[in-house]
């Protein structure tokens, strides 16, 4: 089996690893763990004008591919920070996926069934390249400083500042952050610092998880099976990465021996079955219970939590790496208004609930696809029975099928946002995320709505559809105009219809792209209000 | 309260025999899988989840009186 270890990384002594007691260097924030959760939060971070000290324990990207999906949501956040193209060129793009029951195909699904977005559904692509092109990034932001072998072993919370005390090659030495960020994975050791907790549920059914390397004439869609020839009375997954990788998830019994089950030579003849021959080689092969658990509070003090390290989900879904990368846009702006104090601190109360929200949403979205991959009893089997039997004649019963629910942005329930009080008919409400739209620049160059929010500065943003003349609208606040003279045009007209725009219709969008109000009309007045209250001032 | 729990049919004893005449000739295990996709069926049917949540707890009703009376009786 060829082991992945794409890149390795140097570790370099730094200045602040001379300066003790009191001298201890200072930074606003502190990121600990550089996987793409941690890396994305600090280039955000970075980009908003901020100093970050970003630290990770290890030296090198980490094996296997692990996270293979990324949503559209996270490919949006990735072309804010610089790096979408080159994730989207390089990854497996797709839409569609197949249900299979037995040996045949019981229905498909397109989960991005309109044109005129930017970016896909998903693409596939090994969370390693991921992470590449990220420290790529990192390493053009002279803002961000990123220290390989720089393990975090002890942090002390004081009034205003958490003091770290960091393990490396030449010794431990301390600093002290205004906030640190653990985007640590599902084994943080600063969760285990703060005390925390991490509670939740743990599947039985255990999986096999392998990569394998073949040139296969598949299609690139996701294939999932109940039931298959190949795999009696268990499930299946088969997945395209890029490089001839396909990713394969073989659900096992609960008593099976992780240590067996994991040698190659055993894992081979299940793999041989499903693909119908033996050209393959193992690039990586791990086995898995799943869990579904979060931590009661994600912001500890000081110390905020994100990605793995605040909560865990199943993988059918695609919601482990794509949530972590939520957290980070929901995170970054925060905490940048918080620290140059535009902000009051609550606003980071804020990130809590809104992400703490949508981690619940995750878990229960996953925890269902599992339960109904592995059914907990014998009535819930027969239930399951009944739905894939139904399933061959029915609509409803394709509908019921559950073989993962893919990985959408949460609709907050948000103190940020200010409710609706015009009638709409559509267009997404306060707390929801920004749907793309195809657009034409001023001068007729074609462009979306995701970019012309990267134009007008990632930053609170006024969305307006021209009535002729422009809003009052209050200062520092971005603007993207659809229509009027100046304006980009709306030809396909799509903009308009999923904004459910009329002339006049403003949405105010967050720095991280969510809907924070919206009015058909809005005076200087309704919009500074609401502006006051997505700023956190409440 | 969603749920209708007024007699609907005109003649409830047809309705009655209907399910009961479903299961003639079933054997236990196959009629516990009748039964669960009927279930699902008439669930989608209705497609109130208000509706389905109160007639899942009138239906559990009966096993809360079942296990009183066995303890009763104990």
């Amino acid at each position: 089996m060829v082991q992945q270890s794409k890149t390795q990384f140097g570790y370099r002594r730094h200045p602040d690893q001379d300066r003790i007691g009191a001298d201890a260097a200072q930074y606003p924030v502190v990121v600990v763990g550089a996987g793409p959760v941690g890396l994305s939060l600090a280039i955000d971070l970075a980009q908003r004008g901020l100093p970050v000290l970003l630290l990770d324990d290890a030296d090198r990207i980490g094996e296997g591919s692990r996270a293979i999906c990324f949503s559209k949501r996270s490919l949006e956040f990735w072309d804010r920070l610089g790096v979408g193209g080159r994730m989207v060129d390089k990854g497996v793009v797709w839409s569609v996926g197949k249900i299979f029951h037995g040996a045949s195909q019981l229905f498909q699904f397109d989960l991005l069934p309109e044109q005129g977005h930017k970016r896909p559904a998903f693409i596939n692509l090994q969370q390693f390249h991921a992470e590449a092109y990220l420290v790529d990034r990192v390493q053009e932001l002279p803002a961000i400083d990123l220290r390989w072998r720089n393990k975090v072993i002890g942090l002390e919370q004081r009034h205003d500042l958490v003091v770290l005390t960091i393990e490396t090659p030449d010794g431990p030495y301390r600093i002290r952050a205004a906030y640190v960020v653990a985007c640590d994975g599902a084994r943080s050791s600063l969760r285990q610092m703060v005390g925390a907790e991490f509670a939740g549920k743990v599947f039985e059914d255990q999986f096999l998880i392998a990569d394998v390397k073949m040139t296969a004439e598949f299609p690139t869609e996701r294939w999932f099976w109940f039931d298959p020839p190949f795999h009696a009375g268990r499930s299946a997954l088969l997945h395209k990465q890029p490089d001839d990788i396909w990713r394969i998830d073989l659900q096992l019994h609960p008593d099976a021996d992780p240590a067996i089950e994991k040698l190659p030579e055993n894992v081979r003849p299940r793999i041989a079955r499903m693909l119908g021959h033996e050209k393959f080689e193992f690039e990586w092969i791990s086995l898995y219970k799943f869990q579904c658990r979060r931590m009661d509070r994600f912001i500890h003090g000081r110390v905020i939590f994100a990605g793995d390290a605040a909560h865990q989900v199943s993988p059918f879904g695609a919601r482990g790496a794509n949530s972590g990368l939520e957290d980070a846009e929901n995170l970054a702006w925060k905490l940048d208004r918080v620290l140059r104090k535009t902000s009051p601190e609550a606003l980071l109360e804020s990130y809590h609930a809104e992400r703490s929200g949508a981690a619940d949403e995750n878990i229960r979205e996953s925890t269902r696809s599992t339960d109904f991959m592995a059914p907990g009893s014998r009535q819930e089997a027969r239930l399951r029975k009944a739905v894939l039997s139904l399933a061959k004649e029915t609509e409803f019963g394709k509908r019921m099928i559950n073989g993962g629910r893919l990985s959408v942005p949460s609709i907050y329930d948000s103190p940020l946002s200010t409710a609706d009080c015009d009638a709409w008919r559509g267009g997404p409400r306060p707390g929801a995320s920004m749907p793309d739209a195809p657009l034409a620049a001023p001068a007729g160059d074609p462009t979306f709505l995701t970019e012309a929010f990267i134009k007008a500065g990632t930053r609170f943003t006024l969305l307006e559809f021209g009535n002729g003349g422009a809003v009052d609208r209050p200062d520092g606040v971005g603007v993207i105009r659809i229509g009027g003279n100046d304006g980009f045009s709306d030809s396909a007209g799509l903009a308009g219809a999923r904004y459910d725009a009329e002339p006049g219709t403003a949405y105010l969008l967050r720095p991280d792209g969510y809907v924070a109000a919206r009015f058909r009309h809005p005076t200087r007045s309704v919009l500074e209000t609401a502006l006051a209250r997505a700023a956190g001032h409440n | 309260m969603a749920l209708s729990t007024s007699s609907n049919f005109a003649k409830p004893d047809d309705a009655f025999r209907a399910v009961v005449e479903a299961h003639r000739g079933l054997s236990d295990a196959q009629s516990v899988d009748l039964d669960a996709a009927l279930v699902l069926i008439l669930a989608n049917h209705i497609g109130d989840l208000d509706v389905l949540r109160e007639a899942i707890a009138l239906a559990r009703r009966r096993m809360v009186d079942a296990s009183q009376q066995q303890q009763q009786q104990q």
